[in-house]
């Protein structure tokens, strides 16, 4: 059988996850730019208009995911650049845990907009 | 079948003039994914005001969207996610095997530089003047 080069191998979940959010972000990014700023241009942008959209059930659990997505890609990436840049031992493991919390934080607060502007439509 | 290479401490910025377009490309995309990563905490920050009710989130972003500098930043800030996107697809590919070829990566490269640029320069009218 020939090789076929591939870097997908078992055992990183961490890899795999960054690759399968990568493919949901490259979709969803797109799709939140093209609405908010070409369809519905940001300086147009008011509560009313948000609201109505997160009212939508669909939409707004696909900008919950959106958010998931982006928040663990995001940090995820973060720390991959610093073992890249030779971060290691307890410097790796402090920046794990800050970056895990600031993902945490984040998440959790952008959920809490989604819900206020849910609840406004 | 798996591959590594050893290349050294890659953000050795120092080392710049020996860079291929394989290490811009790595180097644009860890750029690009900071940029991001640090404008997602700024863009919830900044719909936070949702939390305070509708005329505090209506007036924290048309106050926003009224200086000129915040629409030119967002012209940088699609520059930035569309090349993360694209270099993004051309990496998902390579992870795939597809496309693997050191001439047809140096291509896809800067086929993502050139479309970039085409998707940035035809959007700055919709980002200045505010919608098509």
């Amino acid at each position: 059988m020939a090789e076929r080069y591939s870097s997908f191998r078992a055992g990183s979940t961490r890899w795999f996850l960054q690759r399968i959010t990568a493919a949901f972000l490259v979709v969803t990014l797109a799709f939140h730019f093209y609405l908010v700023h070409f369809l519905h241009p940001a300086p147009q942008i008011t509560f009313g208009g948000s609201a109505g959209r997160f009212s939508v059930p669909s939409y707004f659990v696909t900008m919950v995911l959106f958010l998931g997505a982006a928040t663990f890609h995001g940090v995820n990436g973060v720390y991959n650049a610093l073992v890249n840049q030779g971060v290691e031992g307890t410097p790796l493991r402090a920046a794990k845990w800050v970056l895990a919390v600031a993902g945490v934080l984040l998440f959790v607060q952008g959920v809490r907009v989604a819900l206020a502007l849910a609840g406004g439509a | 079948m798996s591959q590594s290479y050893d290349r050294g401490l890659v953000e050795d910025f120092g080392r710049w003039r020996e860079f291929s377009a394989g290490m811009w490309a790595w180097l644009f995309h860890k750029f690009t994914g900071w940029v991001l990563i640090g404008y997602l905490f700024t863009h919830i920050a900044v719909l936070s005001s949702a939390l305070n009710g509708a005329a505090t989130y209506n007036s924290t972003l048309h106050g926003l969207e009224g200086l000129l500098v915040v629409r030119i930043l967002e012209v940088g800030l699609l520059a930035v996610a569309v090349f993360h996107i694209l270099n993004g697809v051309r990496l998902l590919f390579v992870d795939l095997g597809v496309g693997i070829g050191l001439e047809t990566q140096e291509k896809s490269f800067y086929a993502s530089l050139i479309l970039t640029g085409l998707i940035v320069v035809a959007s700055v009218p919709v980002f200045l003047e505010g919608g098509l």
